[in-house]
């Protein structure tokens, strides 16, 4: 192959015009997953035109959200802000009795200084109900950030672990448990430190994962955030972290500051590359050596063949929106594919560093340049770019995908890759199903033209 | 502050953007945060628009918050001024950055001084108006812009055309079969051989908006955009207007005998032989509109005094109402709508229609309402269908806020005669759903019998430990069986006796390659 191979990897700034979801779009996930929570937004009537449309069809299922309005009287002060949000919060209890209320800090709330953080307290203390306050705004934040706040402001919340306590759990059952294979299962996991896994996934996903991990004689202790508020892992000196995804640089960051865990910098569980790299940078930490991984990875390749033969020699281009592009560009020049760009909102070089490195690993191995990575990228160069480029396949935003598919570009909804299952060594198959739906439906298409056409053409 | 879950009205830059993005060659900047522009999202996904929406965002950020806009505003005014090329340019902040209470008439009045396209700052208060007020709004300033200007300028050219003809005001994009109306509009036109001077805001182009004038008078389908352009054009220029909403046979034929009374009263001038539309009103009331057969029909003498809830924007709900009501004999037996500000001319309206009138833009009180009156349908918006469905009772949807499904490929008027037909169709299937809901009801459903053969699970044998028993039933409902039937199917395969978490997932890897 006579394609230069730049060595260097580069990180280019934008203007910051681009198309992205508003970061309090993360209730829309996080309200699912956390099943005792309720989350309130704190905004103004765009904030509530966003979600009610960006959530579509969950909004008629009785959401564990809602939005306080704010009006006329609360911008200029004229209302007390701690009133009516008593006033909102106590209804709230009374309707849904939920063990976590979470403020959503939006834009406005930020311009008005409203002391969201300093009422927090005050109301928890008066109402009894835990409430934590996340500052999820678009003047600081795009899309998947907005999880990112939740978690730090969640993980403040997680309970010290109690050694003595476990500790003597372990000898007792030591004493009253003569069954092999119980002993056995304590001794495999006794040496360990506890690891907790930061970032919300579907309980299956999360699941599978532990799974992983177990077979590699590694315990999960917990993960941020649990199924229930109520169930949050303990967290502090001594207790490892690892992330799941790549926009979590700000709970990576509390939990290392200010929890005092020990983070395990690791490339995210996303492909069957990352997975194993994923593993492969846990299982040292506590002294394990991997088993039978390379032939899992191996044979998850195998499965996938199909597909990779329909993305082989393809070019891709990230428009960038959720963060989660660095993983999939490396996942996709793995399969065989030619990044162009990889747009991104926001790049935290430090805690992306190992997915960065892998990124790099991989363009050596694949043979191809190192793909730009453009950090708040333009949108309407971007747009000239993909002219230029003509890529198969452009990741993008729903509100460019629909024209650059009539201009003959591929596209795949970015937003998808969020809320679809996309981890572990299990879930490689439905990423690489939503990359090639695009190509597939082309090629399907391609042969409608040929004959729809060619009929239509004689006749006229 | 109030507790809020859901809306009828976006908030007042929605409807700035939805006038600014319907015209040619307008393009339209937010000054917002990040993410507040959604709008280029609905237009793109609901519309399936082909092009780019014409709006982007001047993005406002910490740095903006500590220093203020300074040059950015205007420089992204005039980066679009050089990219695209814009007649007009519209500025417009959101509930959010009109709090920073920046000069943005400033920005404004600078860019302009150096762009080649025009540029206006949208002037509508975020906290005073909503969606349709502000669109309202922004379609009246842009043609006072353009007027004024070619006043000042003495261009402007008054005289009316040769043979009778209208402008159609307020069709434009994301509004509720807006296109299909516009089509049936245009054809309705066409027979009674009226020309159209222009159709705005949609598709129409801000540089002929000084030949609006020229019309004889101009048609509002709508009362909710457009309204106010019509009054001012009538205060400016003596431009009459008709505000029917030409929905359903007897507001269609006062449509048509308004179109007679101001075609005729201008003739006398124009010099123009008189009209009349009688027989033509007629002739379509009776062979191309099927509704009023329809509604003597025996089909229909089934729905006489069935109950019936009606909510939704003024016009449509208004004209929902008297149809049901008047052309089909059905009771209505509470009607209201969410366009408060427009509360009055809705209760004389359905005067006399209509057993209740209930003015809110509260979706509870809506679905209390409902709850409390139990109707054999509902005619609303998409919320309402949602209630109906919690309800179990049919609805059909007649007014925004919609969806995607709301936005057919096929031609669906609402409009004009075949409107009636299509109103018709829709009132009707509600309804038969409803009656062959209830008969099943009563008869003991579709079919009784199970499906049992798609399943491959027996009880005999497998066990599922606790834990994967939890995690199944973690699984979505849709495809739990499916999962289910699969493990058991590996379990067999293998010989494992014990079913847990490991063979669930074991299972997942094997069946899905």
């Amino acid at each position: 192959m006579s394609v230069k191979v730049s060595e260097t990897l580069t990180v280019e700034c934008e203007t910051g015009n681009y198309h992205t979801f508003c970061p309090i779009s993360c209730v829309s996930w996080l309200y699912q997953k956390i099943e005792d929570s309720f989350f309130l937004v704190v905004g103004t009537k765009t904030c509530g035109y966003f979600l009610q449309n960006a959530l579509g069809v969950m909004i008629f299922a009785e959401p564990r959200y809602a939005m306080a309005e704010l009006e006329e009287g609360d911008i200029s002060a004229q209302l007390n802000d701690y009133e009516g949000l008593k006033r909102l919060c106590i209804r709230i209890k009374k309707d849904r009795d939920p063990s976590v209320i979470i403020w959503i800090g939006t834009c406005t709330t930020e311009i008005i200084k409203m002391d969201l953080e300093g009422m927090a307290p005050k109301l928890e203390w008066e109402i009894g109900i835990p409430i934590l306050v996340a500052r999820a705004n678009g003047l600081d934040y795009a899309f998947t950030q907005g999880e990112d706040t939740v978690l730090a402001a969640m993980a403040h919340r997680c309970p010290e672990p109690e050694f003595s306590v476990s500790e003597r759990k372990k000898t007792i059952q030591n004493v009253f448990t003569f069954h092999s294979i119980k002993k056995k299962e304590l001794d495999e996991y006794a040496n360990n430190p506890s690891l907790v896994l930061f970032g919300s996934l579907p309980s299956n996903v999360a699941s599978q994962l532990n799974l992983e991990l177990k077979r590699q004689s590694i315990k999960v202790s917990g993960w941020l955030p649990s199924q229930r508020y109520t169930d949050l892992p303990s967290l502090g000196d001594g207790v490892y972290v690892c992330g799941v995804n790549p926009f979590l640089s700000r709970t990576a960051t509390t939990l290392i500051r200010r929890k005092k865990c020990e983070l395990i910098g690791a490339p995210f569980p996303i492909g069957p590359d990352g997975t194993r790299a994923w593993i492969e940078k846990i299982c040292p930490v506590f002294g394990v050596e991997t088993q039978d991984l390379e032939e899992r990875e191996e044979r998850i390749w195998e499965s996938l063949k199909d597909y990779l033969d329909l993305v082989r020699g393809k070019s891709v281009f990230f428009m960038g929106d959720n963060i989660l592009e660095v993983s999939l560009a490396r996942f996709l020049i793995r399969c065989g594919m030619i990044v162009h760009e990889i747009g991104i909102p926001y790049m935290d070089k430090r805690y992306q560093a190992a997915e960065l490195l892998l990124l790099q690993d991989t363009c050596m191995k694949m043979c191809v340049p190192i793909p730009r990575i453009v950090e708040k990228p333009d949108n309407s160069n971007q747009i000239r770019r993909i002219r230029e480029l003509q890529p198969d396949l452009a990741i993008t935003g729903m509100a460019h995908a629909n024209p650059l598919e009539a201009r003959g570009i591929s596209t795949k909804w970015s937003v998808e890759f969020t809320f679809a299952q996309i981890h572990g060594f299990a879930n490689a198959r439905d990423l690489l199903e939503l990359v090639t739906r695009p190509l597939r439906r082309q090629k399907n298409l391609e042969d409608l033209d040929q004959t729809t056409l060619v009929i239509k053409k004689n006749k006229f | 502050m109030k507790l809020a879950y859901w809306m009828y009205a976006g908030p007042a830059h929605i409807g700035t953007l939805r006038v600014a993005s319907s015209f040619k060659n307008v393009h339209a900047i937010m000054h917002a945060p990040l993410g507040d522009d959604y709008f280029n999202v609905m237009r793109s996904m609901l519309e399936r628009e082909r092009d780019f929406t014409a709006a982007t965002t001047s993005i406002v950020d910490r740095h903006v918050l500590a220093r203020g806009s300074q040059e950015r505003v205007v420089d992204n005014i005039l980066r679009k001024d050089r990219e695209e090329r814009p007649d007009l340019i519209i500025l417009t902040p959101t509930c959010t950055s009109s709090i920073l209470q920046e000069d943005l008439q400033n920005f404004v009045y600078r860019a302009s001084i150096i762009s080649d396209s025009n540029v206006i700052f949208a002037d509508v208060d975020h906290y005073q108006v909503n969606e349709i007020q502000a669109a309202d709004r922004t379609l009246e300033q842009i043609v006072r812009y353009y007027l004024d200007r070619c006043y000042r300028q003495e261009k402007l050219d008054q005289f009316l055309t040769n043979v009778p003809s209208v402008n159609i005001i307020g069709i434009f994009t994301l509004g509720f079969h807006n296109q299909h109306d516009c089509r049936e509009l245009r054809r309705l036109l066409r027979d009674l051989d009226i020309g159209i001077n222009q159709i705005i805001p949609e598709g129409g182009s801000v540089e002929d908006l000084e030949n609006l004038p020229k019309a004889w008078f101009n048609l509002i389908p709508y009362r909710e955009v457009g309204l106010m352009t019509a009054m001012y054009l009538n205060k400016e220029y003596g431009m009459p207007y008709i505000s029917t909403a030409p929905m359903g046979a007897v507001d269609m034929a006062e449509w048509v005998r308004q179109i007679q009374k101001k075609v005729n009263t201008l003739a006398l001038i124009s010099s123009i032989k008189r009209v009349d539309y009688e027989h033509y009103i007629d002739g379509q009331t009776r062979f191309v509109s099927q509704a009023a057969w329809f509604s003597r029909s025996i089909d229909c003498q089934n729905l006489t005094g069935k109950e019936t809830v009606v909510f939704g924007d003024a016009t449509h709900a208004a004209s929902i109402t008297k149809i049901l009501a008047r052309e089909m004999g059905i009771r209505v037996s509470c009607s209201g709508t969410y366009c408060k500000h427009d509360a009055e001319w809705f209760k004389e309206q359905i005067q006399g229609f209509s057993d209740e009138i209930l003015i809110t833009d509260d979706h509870a009180e809506v679905g209390d309402m409902i709850a409390h009156v139990e109707p054999s349908a509902i005619f609303g918006t998409q919320m309402e269908r949602h209630i109906g469905k919690r309800l179990n009772i049919p609805c059909g949807v007649i007014s925004a806020p919609v969806h995607i499904q709301n936005f057919p490929l096929g031609y669906r008027p609402f409009l004009g005669y075949e409107g009636t037909n299509q109103i018709a169709d829709l009132v009707y299937n509600s309804f038969a759903l409803g009656m062959e809901d209830h008969l099943l009801d009563i008869f003991g459903g579709h079919d009784t019998k199970e499906v049992i053969t798609k399943s491959l699970s027996t009880d005999t044998g497998l066990i599922w430990n606790p834990e994967s028993r939890l995690e199944l039933s973690k699984i979505p409902r849709f495809v739990r069986e499916k999962v289910k039937r699969n493990t058991e199917k590996l379990a067999r395969q293998k010989g494992i006796e014990t079913i847990t978490v490991e063979v669930m997932y074991a299972a997942k890897e094997v069946f899905n390659s």
